[in-house]
């Protein structure tokens, strides 16, 4: 029995953990952009860790159920009600058949993960059911939910309401945000002033911030070393041949602006990459506001791998409770 | 060409063949790839030739960054001697030059183009050394193009031009990039043609458009069956002028589920192609055309 949508917040979507494989042909790997909080509203409802639910950004989607289940929101601070009632955030719930799951407004964060029991079994498109709508892919006919649709859910396992992720295994952005950058890629291409000034800057999240990428402004203009340009690059200084993108690159067109690329990627293209966000923290950047503050601090390898075992501590510490 | 390698995060490695574009970088990145995708690493999740230069992604908790990069560098060395030969295959591309939606198109985004008086074409033909767009178009639809690339969004096809440097066209992008292009618009950046295998932004000169869809996610268009994305890094396309009467019957072809792109199989070498490039895209042409 399927869950009528009666409004769809901003843009609610159906993610996974994405579809990897496919970004040589400009599909990109797509997915929860927060995974930890789609991973732990899994794991709190009983589903499998990747199973598909509902990222909701801003805003909330008001839902109603069919049957009973257990459902749980973890990310952004997006407080879920229950025919009205508030519910806690990051702890499993129960919605009883004909009851109305909607939401308060937000408190804190971007994007609210909605996992519900069974799972969204929406039709997998390319191994995943995460929307890609640029690509008309996976979701409901590859675009975000809209009121009158209708969710399948798979079939849930027995789990209790009341269980949950306690405080300090939950995660969010700070004020400003750290975000911590391995420099490479074509680091080179600006001068040693501006790698600093880079750093230095307390950059401002742009209106343009989407599950695409990321779009910073407020900070200096980065300056390019000269030279004469490659054939094939184009002639503005922070052109290139044009190149694949990795995910969470940092490209400054024109040494203005940075754009982190996030899980909806292009996938490549003719702007200069300073860097990459590390994989730790590509969470972080789903939950940034736009006019929020941060930082890029510069690390190295050493100290991106050992940010990522962190991550996956915190993870199984999560796994573990809810065993 | 000596080869730079760099990490991409701590889930990608990023190698740049050169800085500049050639098919010598081209070739050279499309066999590092397949070298290794050969090689099954494990760990590997993704594979991504680029015009010149490569990338992988891959999972670093199976395997060390700086191992990953190691092994790259491993088999650079091994594919050194390789012989760039290709077996690939050539498809004709029927294009609808100057036609009327992409002439919309670039009408509303005027302010954003390096001259406002002329259509993209006009001024891609004008600083190119051509009399007319005509004989512009003739360029374009002439000696054949390699797909270096697909990507940017879903299944959009980079082309660069089957020519010595000098007898290339290179167009810059649009001042500003424009916010809409019409699906399956043909477009023109630097070095590069393209085929916009979506509607959505773009930053490209616009020169005509193609009945031939190229990306179908719903799979029901008889071609695209097996999958989604039509072109592949290594295809080998020619475009033919086409008018509105024959885009409209071939429009209706591709609607009744009846429209075959023509196609060939072929096998490409780069040191047949540098030697004799009129003589060897003579063949192409030839073994396009045959029956």
């Amino acid at each position: 029995m399927p869950i009528n949508v009666i409004s769809s917040g901003i843009s609610t979507t159906v993610q996974d953990m994405g579809r990897p494989g496919y970004y040589h042909l400009g599909i990109p790997i797509g997915g929860a952009m927060d995974r930890l909080a789609l991973r732990a509203a899994n794991l709190l409802v009983g589903n499998a860790e990747d199973a598909a639910g509902l990222e909701a950004v801003f805003l909330g989607p008001e839902l109603e159920f069919t049957e009973d289940a257990i459902v749980a929101v973890c990310g952004a601070h997006l407080p879920p009600k229950v025919d009205g009632e508030l519910r806690a955030p990051w702890t499993s719930f129960k919605v009883n058949a004909g009851q109305i799951l909607s939401f308060d407004f937000l408190q804190g964060g971007a994007r609210a993960y909605i996992a519900i029991s069974g799972g969204i079994n929406t039709p997998k498109a390319l191994g995943s059911r995460s929307t890609y709508a640029a690509g008309a892919l996976g979701g409901i006919n590859g675009r975000a939910i809209q009121p009158g649709d209708e969710l399948p859910l798979g079939v849930g396992s027995s789990v209790k309401e009341g269980r949950e992720v306690p405080e300090n295994l939950r995660r969010g952005p700070g004020d400003p945000a750290e975000i911590r950058v391995l420099p490479g890629l074509y680091w080179h291409r600006i001068t040693e002033a501006a790698q600093v000034d880079f750093f230095e800057s307390t950059w401002q999240v742009a209106n343009e911030a989407d599950r695409m990428g990321y779009r910073f402004q407020g900070g200096k203009k980065l300056e390019f070393v000269d030279r004469v340009p490659p054939f094939g690059a184009g002639s503005d200084p922070s052109n290139i041949t044009d190149a694949c993108y990795p995910y969470g690159s940092i490209q400054v067109p024109s040494g203005t602006e940075p754009i982190v690329l996030h899980r909806d990627a292009v996938s490549g293209g003719g702007y200069f990459m300073l860097g990459t966000v590390i994989s730790a923290d590509m969470d972080l950047i789903g939950q940034l506001q736009p006019n929020g503050k941060a930082q890029f601090v510069k690390v190295d390898m050493e100290t991106a791998l050992m940010a990522r075992r962190d991550r996956l501590g915190q993870l199984n510490q999560i796994r573990q409770i809810m065993e | 060409m000596n080869s730079r390698y760099s990490h991409g995060g701590d889930e990608h490695i990023f190698v740049e063949v050169d800085e500049e574009m050639s098919l010598e970088a081209f070739f050279k990145s499309l066999s590092m790839t397949k070298a290794v995708r050969a090689a099954n690493i494990e760990g590997v999740t993704e594979i991504c030739p680029a015009n010149a230069s490569y990338q992988i992604k891959f999972n670093p908790d199976i395997i060390h960054p700086d191992d990953m990069m190691k092994e790259l560098k491993r088999l650079e060395l091994q594919t050194v001697d390789a012989e760039p030969v290709l077996d690939t295959r050539i498809v004709e591309v029927p294009v609808f030059y100057q036609d009327p939606w992409t002439h919309e198109t670039l009408l509303r985004f005027r302010d954003r183009h390096q001259t406002p008086e002329a259509s993209d074409l006009e001024y891609a033909a004008s600083i190119n050394g051509y009399e007319t767009v005509e004989a512009f178009i003739g360029a374009h639809s002439g000696a054949p193009w390699f797909v270096s690339m697909v990507g940017f969004v879903a299944g959009l096809p980079f082309l660069y031009q089957m020519l010595d440097r000098d007898r290339q066209i290179q167009v810059p992008k649009y001042l500003r990039p424009r916010t809409d292009t019409p699906k399956l618009s043909i477009g023109f950046g630097g070095s590069f043609t393209s085929i916009y295998s979506v509607r959505g932004a773009g930053g490209y000169q616009l020169f005509g458009i193609t009945p031939m869809p190229i990306f179908d996610p719903e799979q029901e268009i008889p071609y695209l069956e097996n999958f989604m994305v039509y072109f592949k890094p290594g295809d080998i396309v020619k475009f033919r002028s086409i008018d509105r009467e024959e885009y409209d019957e071939i429009t209706a072809e591709v609607q009744a589920g009846r429209f075959v792109p023509r196609s060939k199989n072929v096998v490409f070498s780069l040191k047949e192609f540098e030697a004799d490039i009129d003589g060897t895209n003579a063949k192409l042409m030839e073994a396009l055309y045959a029956n």
